[in-house]
């Protein structure tokens, strides 16, 4: 932090920030501290503001809106395609999976139902962002809290996922290809094998996930009792995903929502642990990276024969209404609120992102923390800035 | 070099003086260039399933003078606010104690720079000289984080200086001098229970003080498990934010001299520093082949050293200071205790 | 709320199951290789559906001008002008046909969504995964129709599909 000498240079700064209360001296008691926007810790361009007494936080404030794209204006002036190429890039480590719920909504109020196969694809290509997503999430917080090695194994077996992804749709990062009624093309020859002998390099990664980090005694007392969120305040924040599974909560929308993926049909089940605190959300996301192996191997034993794609017209007039979709996205519970005034263009797209109601907990939740445990505190609820700021 | 350099010829006073500068040079940042190239660059980098540095020389063995390259060209920034002598000063006080601290090892029967019969106690006194130049950095830097990262390298290292020093008395008692030179010869004419085969290096019976050492090692370099003071994920660099260019250069290298010199410390105390069995220990051989075998020591602390840092997350401060102080103080005194039993008894 | 898996208290202490981790990786690089690859001396191919390079076999194209409209970046710019055919058959009307001044596509701007790709009537673009195209000057990334058709040798075939699909392959116009 740069200092300034001029006294009404000085002042000048003072009134600007005076919304966000940056001290520009140092005191004894009760520092001002700015975790971020531009810091290795946060994912992103968020600005956490700490007040400090010591090594202790006091008060907390996120101030988001660093990285704000304007994804629900954008939406107003762009057709369905367009849209749909868009909200690939809300939560950009998880991609397909922000296509999902917007399809489904469209596809509600165009009264259009997926062929079957086309179901089941998608939700194997659903199942995949999700552990391309949640295995960066395993590495990223050994990082996030000193050890450096286990983020390299988690980015190179995400590799493999994301090369099954790229054959399938073409994209690595924004695969693009949900479609209004179905899947924009087929999958390719030898697809499903491969995608086979991938699933098996990722449950190796999670032996090795838990011999290197949840085994480690270091990360368990960095991470058991800290930032313990209790169930029901969980709840009333909003928190969603494996943060309030975390928690105890049972409650999982792949398993209570009525969606149009193919989760009723596979055999699974739900992750929970008592605790709440960080080492709860990482062993909880753990497990889901290995439950969704197993989906995708049931998905890709099972997926039936047919069209990918049901009958709609070549340009895509969704007819007037308003629809309301979310899913049990990689990161929380995402939805879109689709309102359509029977044009090419969407009138008006609300998205309910997973993060920002997860980041929402934080004054409540840093309070009396020390300053490291703000981090591995932050690490575990794992946002995405594109998440939180659209 | 001892007092009298006896080589062919009778060497001038000044001639002297620059060969014992130009070797303590080379003393301090071979070793450190070793240790960053091979650890930092190559080991890190296979254990994270990837080549590392690969273009600058054969298998990237000159990365460590292209980054100096990178160093010295970058801009000299100070902060506005800052202590400006006091800036610039912190590195050099961090130096000082690495260079000091080279002084007292030997690497062989007469290739010393001095030997003292308090050898091993000015070497722990020296090493203490580094926390007063990362409480300059720290406070100079006049940014908070810098002020965090300070204060909380203080209240570490003070803390593991003592696990440092008692873990050395061990040796100290069954050696029974103070003397680095003396222990060496110790070790080098000892007896494991009556067979001299390979001498008596001290790690067989001072492997309690030897895990202690290198653990204390580990925090008094705020290397991972021990680098709260460094913490990179949450106050960017602590200490070392503000530093940019030849400056925080000399912190790095500062860093990687200290784990060289603190590894040849261990491998002098425990491993028997220059010697080899099968060579009678007073031999003139040794003065050439002592520093190579030195250094292959070092590299093996230093692996261990590095393996721990590469692999584990980083403690929380009290988390800290309670393995310091309740774990391994008491330990160390339990070895000192158990040490003196046993010195008197056989 | 499902049952915890015992938390097995390790014969093998957690810490050093973690340096065996590192360790056994470390090994593994040394001797069968790493997972990464020394670009640009070794290059890996990316499949053949990954979406490098836009390309258009000029033949197929009739300037309707679908992709230009439906690119959510407008970086297609595309020009033309409608000429008198001749009648297909002696005493029969001349036909009204379009053709193709300028079609350029700014890579700068691409989002490589593929929507032109997409909506073509005409089968007239075409993905190709080449991706090594770029330019010192952005100016440069404005790929010229002659360009966007060299590209076309690039294209791989469509593959087959999996068993079970009801998908028709399309054949690439050489």
């Amino acid at each position: 932090m740069t200092a300034v000498s001029d006294p009404r240079q000085m002042a000048y700064i003072a009134g600007q920030a005076s919304d966000a209360r940056v001290n520009v001296e140092i005191e004894t008691e009760g520092m001002t501290l700015n975790i971020g926007p531009q810091h290795p810790a946060t994912h992103g361009t968020l600005r956490i503001i700490v007040k400090l007494d010591g090594e202790r936080v006091v008060a907390a404030e996120p101030v988001m809106g660093y990285m704000h794209r304007g994804y629900e204006k954008l939406s107003e002036v762009r057709t369905y395609p367009q849209v749909t190429t868009l909200v690939n890039r809300i939560d950009w480590l998880g991609s397909f999976a922000n296509e999902v719920p917007f399809i489904l909504a469209a596809e509600r109020l165009m009264d259009v139902e997926a062929p079957p196969r086309a179901q089941w694809i998608r939700t194997a290509l659903f199942e995949l962002s999700r552990i391309a997503n949640v295995v960066l999430f395993l590495g990223d917080m050994g990082v996030q809290l000193g050890a450096v090695t286990p983020v390299f194994f988690a980015f190179r077996d995400r590799e493999f996922v994301l090369n099954q992804i790229e054959a399938v749709t073409g994209g690595r990062f924004h695969p693009n290809f949900d479609r209004i009624g179905g899947l924009k093309d087929d999958l390719p020859k030898g697809w499903i094998d491969e995608t086979k002998g991938v699933l098996g390099r990722i449950r190796t990664f999670c032996d090795e996930m838990e011999d290197l980090v949840t085994g480690n005694e270091i990360f368990q007392s960095r991470t058991r009792g800290i930032g313990v969120i209790p169930a029901d305040v969980g709840l009333s924040y909003g928190l969603s995903g494996a943060n309030i599974r975390a928690s105890g909560v049972n409650w999982d929308l792949r398993r209570d929502g009525g969606i149009g993926l193919a989760h009723d049909q596979l055999d699974w089940k739900v992750w929970t642990h008592p605790d709440g605190d960080s080492f709860a959300r990482y062993w909880v996301r753990l497990q889901e990276v290995r439950e969704a192996c197993d989906m995708v191997d049931q998905l890709l034993d099972g997926i039936p024969s047919g069209p990918v794609m049901a009958k709609v017209p070549r340009i895509i007039k969704v007819p007037a209404g308003e629809a309301y979709v979310e899913t049990e996205n990689p990161l929380g519970i995402m939805g879109y609120y689709v309102v359509s005034k029977g044009e090419l263009v969407p009138y008006r797209v609300k998205i309910r992102s997973a993060s920002f109601n997860n980041v929402s907990i934080t004054p409540w939740l840093l309070e009396g923390t020390y300053v490291p445990d703000v981090v591995s505190i932050l690490a575990s609820l794992y946002f995405i800035l594109g998440d939180i700021d659209r | 070099m001892n007092s009298a350099l006896t080589f062919a010829v009778e060497l001038a006073w000044w001639q002297q003086t620059s060969i014992r500068a130009v070797v303590g040079l080379l003393a301090v940042l071979l070793p450190a260039g070793t240790l960053v190239y091979l650890f930092l660059f190559k080991m890190m980098s296979f254990m994270q399933s990837r080549l590392g540095p690969m273009e600058a020389g054969p298998f990237g063995s000159l990365q460590l003078l292209a980054e100096v390259g990178k160093f010295l060209q970058k801009e000299d920034i100070i902060p506005v606010k800052a202590d400006r002598i006091v800036f610039k000063a912190a590195p050099f006080v961090v130096l000082i104690s690495t260079f000091l601290l080279v002084l007292v090892i030997p690497a062989g029967p007469d290739a010393w720079f001095i030997d003292v019969d308090t050898g091993i106690f000015l070497a722990l006194a020296v090493s203490s000289i580094s926390v007063i130049g990362i409480l300059m950095a720290g406070w100079a830097s006049s940014s908070k984080y810098s002020l965090l990262g300070g204060l909380r390298a203080a209240g570490q290292l003070v803390a593991y200086e003592l696990p440092l020093v008692l873990a050395v008395m061990g040796v100290v008692i069954q050696a029974g001098t103070l003397n680095v030179q003396g222990i060496v010869m110790a070790q080098a004419t000892g007896e494991i229970f009556g067979w001299g085969g390979i001498g008596n290096p001290f790690i067989i019976t001072q492997f309690l003080g030897f895990a202690i050492f290198l653990v204390a090692v580990q925090a008094e370099l705020t290397q991972p498990p021990f680098d709260m003071p460094v913490a990179e994920s949450e106050i960017v660099t602590g200490y070392l934010t503000e530093y940019t260019g030849l400056r925080f250069l000399l912190f790095f290298i500062g860093e990687f001299a200290t784990a060289g010199i603190f590894s040849a410390l261990a491998a002098t105390l425990f491993l028997g520093g220059w010697y080899v069995p099968g060579i009678d220990p007073t031999s003139d051989l040794f003065n050439v082949i002592g520093p190579a075998i030195l250094l292959g020591k070092v590299i093996l602390v230093a692996f261990l050293i590095f393996w721990f840092r590469f692999t584990y997350p980083r403690f929380r401060e009290d988390q800290l200071q309670q393995l310091a102080w309740k774990v391994l103080i008491p330990l160390s005194l339990a070895n000192i205790v158990l040490t003196g039993i046993l010195k008197v008894v056989f | 709320m499902s049952a915890l898996p015992k938390l097995a208290l390790p014969r093998v202490p957690g810490l050093v199951k973690g340096l065996g981790v590192t360790l056994k990786t470390m090994v593994r690089t040394l001797t069968k290789g790493s997972h990464t690859v020394q670009y640009p001396r070794v290059k890996e191919a990316p499949t053949p559906r990954a979406r490098g390079v836009i390309t258009l076999h000029e033949d197929n194209c009739t300037a309707c001008m679908l992709c230009a409209r439906e690119c959510p970046d407008w970086c297609i710019y595309i020009e033309g002008h409608k000429y008198k055919a001749p009648p297909r058959r002696p005493g029969g009307k001349p036909r009204q046909k379009n053709a193709l001044d300028r079609f350029d596509i700014d890579f700068a701007l691409c989002m490589y969504c593929g929507i032109c790709v997409e909506v073509c009537p005409f089968e007239a673009l075409f993905w190709s995964p080449e991706f090594e195209y770029s330019e010192p000057r952005i100016a440069d990334l404005l790929h010229d129709k002659s360009k966007l058709g060299q590209w076309m040798e690039t294209v791989p075939d469509f593959q087959e599909y999996e068993a079970g699909s009801e998908a028709k392959k399309l054949q690439v116009p050489r």
